[in-house]
C-alpha cells in the first residue's frame, strides 16, 4: 500500500470526496456552452459540404458543360447526367443532371472534379424530407438552390479561392 | 383553528353521515401527499436541471417558461403510453410491484412532523414505524425482478436486495446515537431535543454515514447497481413500461424526499430555526428548506461520482460503515453515562 499517514487522514476526512464535489459546484456557476439550435448556430466553414448547387455564370447561363466528370469522380454514383445531343447551343449542355441525396456521403468529389465550378455543395443542412423521393434533386430544383444560396456560395468560393 | 377543525368535523358529519371518518382520513392523506406528489414531479425537473448545469449545459428549458412544465409533459407521455406485459411474466405479482415499491415511500409521511402541532399521527415509535416501512420497498424490487423472468431484471433485482439489507443495518445504527441523545422514539420530540444543538454537530461523522447509506438505500448513483444500464439495461426496470415504469422512478422519487425529511428531523432539527433570531419564519419553511438542501446534496453527488463496483459497495456497507457505526453507538453511551446525561 502506498498510502502515507496524510493520504490516510485526509482519506478518512473524505478529502477526495470534498475534492470531486467541489469541482461539480465550481462547474455550476459557469455559464454553459449548450448552443440552442434553431435560434443559435454555430458558424459555418467555408469548405463545408452541404446540400448541392448547380451555378449559373454572371449572364444567367448555366455553368455546367456536361463533360461528366463529375458523374465519373461520384463514389457513390449518386449523379446522373444525360447530355442534350438536341441542343442547338454554342456549347454542351445537360438535358438531365439528377443527384439522389439518399446516396450521396457529401465527399464533395464532384465538386472538386468539375472545371467550371458548376456543381457546388453548400451551406444548407436543413433539407431533409420526410420521402425518398424529397431527396431525388433533378437539374431544376439544383438551379433554383445555386440562386437561392448565391451570394453565401459566391463568398465561400472567394474564400477558399486561394487554397485551391 | 381548533374552531374551524370543529366546523370542518360537524359540516362532514351532516353531509357523509356515518362515513365521515373515513371520508375525513382521505381528506388528511390527500392534503398530506398532494405537495409529496407534487414534490416528486419537480423533483425529476430540478435534478436535470441540476446536473445539466452542472455539466455546464442548459437541461429541459423548452416546455414552460424554463420549462416548467416539463413533468407534466412527461406524466402526459407515460399515461398515454402502453404498458406492456411480456407473455412470461407473472401477471399479478408483475402488477403489483411498482405498487409495492411506491406505498411504502409514501405510509412513512403519515408520521413524518412538520412543525410541533403538524403531524398526521404522533405515534411513539415513529423512528421505528419508518425503518420498517421504508425496509418493504425492498420487496417491490424483488417481487419486480422475479415476476419480470428476464436476466437482467433479476440480477438487477437480486443486487439492489443485498444492497437495501446491508445499507439499511448501517442506517439504522446511525439513527441509535440520536436516539440515544433524545431519549425517545418519537420524531417530535426527538426534534426538540436538538433546542439547543442539532444532532448533525456532535454526531457528524453519523449524518456522513447516514447520507451514504440512504444514497445506497434508494438506489441512487453513485450506489444505482441495481439499474447499472452499461450492465442490466435497466435492472428490475427493464421489462416495465410506460406508467408501471413511472411509478418505480416515483417511488424512488418519493423515497428520496423521505429520506431527506427523515435526515433533517433527525439530525439537522426538524422545523427548528438555525438561529433563534429567524424564529418568525414558521417551522414548515425550516424544514422545507433542509429537505430541499438534502435533495440538492443527492443530486449534486448524482452528478459528481462514478458508479461504485458491486464488491465495493459491500465492502463498504459491511468494513467499514457497520463497524464504524457500531463503535459510534458505543462511544455516545459512554460518554453519555460518564457525563449523567442519560
Amino acid at each position: 500500500m502506498g498510502m502515507n499517514i496524510k493520504d490516510l487522514i485526509g482519506s478518512f476526512a473524505l478529502k477526495e470526496l470534498v475534492t470531486g464535489l467541489s469541482v461539480t459546484l465550481k462547474y455550476m456557476f459557469k455559464p454553459n456552452i449548450t448552443v440552442q439550435y434553431p435560434e443559435e448556430r454555430i458558424p459555418v466553414s467555408p469548405r463545408f459540404r452541404g446540400e448541392h448547387v448547380l451555378r449559373r455564370d454572371d449572364q444567367g447561363e448555366e455553368r455546367c458543360v456536361a463533360c461528366k466528370l463529375c458523374e465519373a469522380a461520384c463514389p457513390a454514383q449518386a449523379i446522373y447526367i444525360e447530355i442534350d445531343t438536341k441542343s442547338t447551343a454554342e456549347k454542351r449542355l445537360t438535358r438531365v443532371y439528377d443527384i439522389d441525396n439518399g446516396k450521396c456521403i457529401y465527399c464533395g468529389y464532384c465538386q472538386e472534379a468539375c472545371p467550371v465550378d458548376a456543381i457546388v455543395l453548400g451551406p444548407n443542412v436543413e433539407f431533409c424530407s420526410e420521402t425518398r423521393a424529397g431527396l431525388l434533386y433533378d437539374k431544376d430544383k439544383l438551379l433554383a438552390n445555386g440562386e437561392r444560396w448565391k451570394t453565401e456560395i459566391d463568398a465561400n468560393l472567394k474564400a477558399d479561392a486561394k487554397y485551391r | 383553528m381548533a374552531e374551524l377543525l370543529e366546523f370542518i368535523h360537524g359540516f362532514g358529519g351532516d353531509l357523509f353521515g356515518g362515513l365521515w371518518p373515513l371520508v375525513w382520513t382521505v381528506v388528511k392523506i390527500g392534503i398530506l401527499l398532494a405537495p409529496v406528489m407534487f414534490g416528486v414531479t419537480y423533483l425529476t425537473y430540478a435534478e436535470r436541471r441540476v446536473i445539466g448545469a452542472m455539466q455546464i449545459r442548459v437541461g429541459p428549458n423548452r416546455i414552460g417558461i424554463f420549462g416548467l412544465l416539463q413533468p407534466l409533459a412527461d406524466a402526459v407521455k407515460l399515461f398515454f403510453k402502453e404498458t406492456v406485459l411480456p407473455s412470461k411474466i407473472d401477471r399479478p405479482v408483475f402488477l403489483i410491484a411498482p405498487v409495492l415499491t411506491m406505498a411504502p415511500a409514501l405510509v412513512c409521511w403519515a408520521v413524518i412532523p412538520f412543525s410541533p402541532e403538524l403531524v398526521l399521527s404522533d405515534i411513539n415509535v415513529g423512528v421505528l414505524f419508518i425503518l420498517a416501512i421504508s425496509s418493504l420497498g425492498a420487496y417491490g424490487i424483488l417481487m419486480s425482478g422475479w415476476a419480470s423472468n428476464s436476466r437482467y431484471a433479476f440480477l438487477g433485482s437480486m443486487r439492489s436486495a443485498a444492497q437495501m439489507v446491508s445499507y439499511e443495518v448501517s442506517m439504522g445504527f446511525t439513527l441509535i446515537p440520536v436516539i440515544m441523545l433524545a431519549g425517545s422514539l418519537n420524531l417530535g420530540d426527538i426534534v426538540e431535543s436538538q433546542k439547543d444543538m442539532w444532532n448533525m454537530i456532535p454526531l457528524f461523522p453519523m449524518f456522513i454515514i447516514y447520507f451514504i447509506s440512504v444514497v445506497a438505500e434508494t438506489n441512487r448513483a453513485p450506489f444505482d447497481l441495481p439499474e447499472a444500464e452499461a450492465e442490466l439495461v435497466a435492472g428490475f426496470i427493464t421489462e416495465y413500461s410506460a406508467m408501471a415504469s413511472g411509478m418505480f422512478f416515483m417511488g424512488e422519487y418519493a423515497n428520496l424526499i423521505l429520506v431527506s425529511a427523515m435526515g433533517s428531523i433527525m439530525f439537522l432539527g426538524g422545523w427548528l430555526p438555525p438561529l433563534e433570531i429567524l424564529g418568525f419564519i414558521p417551522g414548515l419553511i425550516w424544514l422545507a428548506l433542509k429537505i430541499c438542501f438534502l435533495l440538492f446534496v443527492f443530486l449534486w453527488i448524482r452528478a459528481t461520482f462514478p458508479r461504485y463496483r458491486y464488491d465495493q459497495l459491500m465492502r463498504l456497507g459491511w468494513k467499514v460503515f457497520l463497524p464504524f457505526s457500531l463503535f459510534w453507538v458505543f462511544l455516545t453511551g459512554a460518554v453519555l453515562h460518564l457525563t449523567g446525561l442519560a
